[in-house]
């Protein structure tokens, strides 16, 4: 049994970076210290260019090119990275009218995503629609709590996935938001939605206990939080109500959280939180550092956000 | 500093405790945010993959159709909008004659919502990607044939909401309660046991921003007509558009 002890900090983002470079050098240096980066992004919504220099509010920002050289740029550094997407990648754009995520599909697996969850709106164009750009994807989806049995999705959407890399055992699951009133039933079809709790208490143990994985990640599009409607599940009420996830990447909300937040899960553990806006504005960047000495242990989880 | 602090206890940690335990043991969770900004590289293998599905679309979207003397937005008014009534009414004119001489039959209103307004028309030339930006979804407009009851339900709702769902043909008077004080179809009462033909769109009429007085009906007309065309060939029509907001839903102070 690993009894940790979470020391959390708060040290404002820009000078973690130039701290990061130099403090957690020493870290990186150790021969027995593995670096997993997890880089996400969410409700990119078709948003393949940057937005012109006329735009009011996002003025030559986002443009999945520069986003693929930043990725780049990262698993240079760290070839132990893993790019994550939280739903919502078709519709808001003429290239999902013109193409119906062929091109946003096929851009993604150039920036080679692992997985990605599924967001209400790619239903857009229908179960069939969704499954007919499937072949354009070389990534996955998982969805723990679409049953999709009765679709065309059958089979073709995982509750969840594994990762191993470098020894460290990444898993990975998804959540949906709750179809009804939302998504038009003639595009979710025979789609069945589960309670995200139940499911994640279910996926979390298989996970944690099963597979033994060292990171749980749940890639949601629950959204971030409704403080207006208290009894509608969240991400924020996903990780207090719940164990063994230690990462929650959201979606859904456009939430531009300025950095992750942390949370008390149901055994007072602490589970990350976070979710970058949409429209790609943004890249979300989580670094685990483990360490693999064999002879010795920590007792300490020390957060930095 | 006080990152360096808790290193030392971990640091002290590390050599007191020793475990047989060969488990990989998570130390250091760092997490933060990379804006995305003309600051980047392009990666140009991946903009080149782009350009021709690019091209091909601005080619088609910045034809320009027709002219707007002013901007037009879903907010510019408090229950009704000059973006909405334009869109309600283009509706009505595009759909009515389709649905005339398929059922001989007239379309007595139009109800659609503000939320899948998207977009505003700016002041200046109408391309066919402002239809776009005002409407991205890809919703086909049907006809839905509903008596008083529901109808009472559907003003009822737009009454509660206090929201300025785009309508055409209908017109509500509230009160300062939000009570509906009158109520006509065409600048009639609505009659008890009168079919009225209702244009709407296929993800209202399933109860889309909990529209729930479309069920049940008295019969469902597909027109197979997307909402974003009925603005197109408004557009195409038209060489200058006009709209303001009126009095089809308000409120007396």
């Amino acid at each position: 049994m690993n009894r940790r002890k979470f020391i959390q900090q708060s040290i404002a983002t820009s000078t973690l970076i130039s701290l990061g470079g130099l403090g957690f050098q020493s870290f990186n240096s150790k021969p027995n210290t593995t670096h997993i980066t997890i880089l996400h992004t969410n409700d990119v919504h078709s948003h393949i260019d940057p937005f012109g220099p006329e735009d009011s509010r996002n003025a030559n920002k986002g443009g999945i090119a520069r986003r693929a050289s930043l990725i780049e740029f990262i698993r240079q550094e760290n070839p132990n990275t893993i790019l994550l997407d939280a739903g919502d990648i078709f519709q808001g754009t003429p290239y999902f009218n013109y193409y119906g995520g062929e091109l946003e599909f096929k851009l993604m697996s150039k920036l080679k995503y692992d997985l990605a969850t599924i967001g209400n709106h790619d239903f857009d164009n229908g179960i069939d629609g969704l499954y007919a750009q499937l072949p354009n994807a070389d990534f996955e989806f998982v969805s723990a709590n679409y049953d999709f049995r009765n679709t065309l999705l059958d089979s073709h959407v995982k509750p969840y996935k594994i990762l191993n890399k470098s020894g460290i055992k990444i898993g990975i699951f998804g959540l949906g938001i709750k179809l009804k009133g939302l998504v038009d039933p003639v595009n979710f079809k025979e789609t069945q939605y589960l309670d995200p709790v139940e499911i994640a208490q279910d996926i979390t143990r298989i996970l944690k206990q099963e597979h033994k994985c060292n990171i749980v990640i749940c890639l949601s599009h629950l959204g971030y939080a409704y403080n207006n409607e208290p009894n509608k599940i969240s991400d924020t009420k996903l990780a207090t109500q719940t164990k063994d996830i230690d990462l929650i990447i959201g979606g859904h909300t456009h939430t531009f959280l300025p950095k992750p937040t942390i949370h008390k899960n149901i055994e007072n553990r602490d589970v990350i939180i976070n979710q970058v806006g949409c429209y790609g504005l943004y890249l979300g960047r989580i670094d685990f550092y483990f360490d693999t000495n064999k002879t010795k242990s920590t007792e300490g989880i020390s957060i930095t956000v | 500093m006080t990152f360096k602090y808790y290193f030392l206890i971990i640091a002290a940690v590390f050599s007191i405790s020793s475990c047989k335990d060969s488990q990989p043991h998570l130390t250091q969770i760092k997490g933060y945010r990379i804006a995305i900004t003309d600051s980047l590289k392009t990666d140009f293998e991946i903009d080149d993959f782009i350009t021709p599905f690019r091209e091909h679309i601005n080619d088609d979207l910045n034809e320009v159709l027709a002219y707007a003397p002013e901007t037009y937005s879903k907010d510019d008014g408090q229950l009704n909008s000059s973006l909405g009534n334009f869109m309600a009414d283009a509706v009505y004119n595009r759909a009515n004659p389709i649905f005339k001489s398929r059922t001989g039959n007239n379309i007595d209103m139009v109800i659609l919502n503000h939320g899948s307004i998207r977009g505003v028309i700016s002041k200046g030339d109408i391309t066919k990607r402002t239809a776009y930006n005002v409407m991205p979804f890809e919703n086909s407009l049907v006809v839905v044939a509903l008596k008083k009851q529901q109808l009472d339900k559907l003003v009822t709702y737009l009454a509660k909401l206090k929201k300025a769902h785009p309508i055409s043909k209908l017109k509500i008077l509230i009160d300062d309660n939000y009570e509906v004080v009158k109520v006509t179809i065409n600048n009639n009462k609505i009659l008890a046991d009168k079919i009225y033909y209702v244009c709407t769109n296929d993800f209202l009429y399933n109860g889309g921003d909990d529209m729930t007085f479309f069920q049940p009906n008295n019969g469902l007309y597909v027109l197979n007509y997307k909402v974003r065309n009925a603005l197109i060939d408004t557009f195409t029509d038209q060489d200058t558009i006009n709209s303001m907001v009126d009095d089809r839903f308000i409120q007396i102070k």
